[in-house]
């Protein structure tokens, strides 16, 4: 009896280690991949459209003065819920209409013609080649999709405004107040934006993805057409080949990804 | 010990004033709130994933799909069954909130009761709560 001790913790530590042991290797066990069913997936819409770059052609000849222009405005506003704020400063817009002298800054020039001085121009976020706007953002809340899109994820953006500061365009607007009291009519497919996020044209991605056209292409009978800057074929890339076309502010390289027949 | 008499008096009120709460909610505790289905939600029998991991881990599902959504343009997602959702809160009939229709009691319920404040309705529609008499 000399060593029972001895024998006794040994006995005892090898129980201890084998219970220890055991939860471990049932986990083991059970985490082997002999369950019958597969592993759940996600995947795209089998409609939803695609391309390697998203680009949008406006035919500004076919708009003669605002008019022509409010529908679409309106029917892009509607249906992503954009607020109407009675506070000039405080507007948000994802598509507006602006002078050729604004909205072309370096092609302008006292003598232009009277048709293109007094002819409004639809203006959007421009889905630039290098964003400026995914650049500046520090908590990568506005990012650039690989097809081209520049998206915003609401959920993350901070409010910084250096995006902002960073487009050329001034395609984006900051909800300086709840914008939800002045949405008229609510979109149910579609969220809000809350106070201190900044907002922007998505070209419609949410549409795409359940294979419609962006809002204001179907909304503008034709003057508007989009599809893959990529694709030599697509419709686009053919009025492309066929008018003369210009882009917004091209020198500055951020390589804009709407065009203007003029 | 000098002083006894005082200092156990002391002590006795100072105990039963810490220890308040406690015995004067003692057997009132308000039993945990369990989330109502709607008839939709019953009648579909299962969700994304079963309901216990769901109980657990719905807010970071919820995180992942929206990042997967937003991100990826992923859409869809197919259970281990073969049975497919549209990966959203609030829009279109088989997205989270297409089925469990009513926020106050399948959403605010349990999060009242452990008192966390998610954002989700800052800006997603929330639908339309159905009046008390319609619900009878």
């Amino acid at each position: 009896m000399g060593n029972s001790r001895r024998s006794f913790l040994k006995v005892a530590g090898i129980t201890a280690l084998g219970i220890g042991t055991k939860p471990v290797l049932d986990v083991f066990a059970s985490s082997g991949g002999n369950g019958a069913e597969p592993k759940p997936e996600v995947s795209q819409n089998e409609e939803a459209l695609t391309a390697k770059k998203w680009g949008m052609v406006i035919d500004t000849r076919k708009f003669n003065s605002a008019e022509d222009l409010d529908p679409i405005i309106e029917a892009c506003h509607k249906i992503h819920n954009v607020p109407e704020l009675p506070e000039p400063r405080h507007k948000i817009m994802w598509l507006w209409e602006d002078e050729y002298k604004h909205a072309f800054t370096h092609r302008e020039h006292e003598l232009v013609n009277d048709r293109i001085k007094h002819l409004p121009f639809l203006v959007l976020c421009n889905h630039c080649e290098k964003p400026a706007c995914v650049r500046a953002c520090p908590t990568k809340a506005t990012f650039k999709r690989d097809d081209g899109i520049v998206l915003m994820d609401f959920h993350r953006c901070i409010g910084c405004r250096f995006c902002m500061a960073a487009c050329p365009y001034g395609s984006r607007s900051f909800n300086f107040r709840d914008p939800r009291p002045f949405i008229k009519e609510e979109n149910k497919e579609f969220p809000t934006r809350m106070k201190g996020v900044v907002e922007k044209c998505n070209f419609c991605a949410e549409r795409l993805a359940v294979g419609k056209m962006p809002a204001c292409v179907e909304a503008s009978n034709g003057a508007i057409t989009f599809g893959d800057l990529d694709d030599s074929e697509s419709e686009v890339r053919e009025l492309l080949r066929t008018n003369y076309t210009i882009r917004r502010k091209p020198d500055l390289g951020a390589g804009p990804s709407v065009y203007y027949i003029v | 010990m000098y002083d006894k008499n005082k200092i156990v008096t002391g002590l006795v009120i100072f105990v039963a004033i810490v220890t308040f709460p406690f015995w004067y909610n003692l057997g009132k505790a308000i039993p945990a709130p369990e989330p109502k289905l709607s008839e939709k939600a019953k009648a579909a029998k299962e969700c994304v994933v079963p309901k216990v991991d769901m109980k657990q881990e719905h807010m970071q599902i919820l995180d992942l799909w929206r990042d997967t959504v937003v991100r990826d343009a992923n859409r869809v997602y197919k259970t281990g069954k073969g049975k497919t959702f549209n990966m959203s809160l609030s829009t279109g009939e088989d997205s989270c909130m297409g089925c469990h229709e009513n926020k106050a009691e399948f959403c605010d319920k349990c999060h009242n009761y452990a008192s966390v404040d998610p954002y989700c309705w800052d800006c997603h529609i929330a639908p339309k709560e159905k009046k008390p008499e319609e619900n009878k």
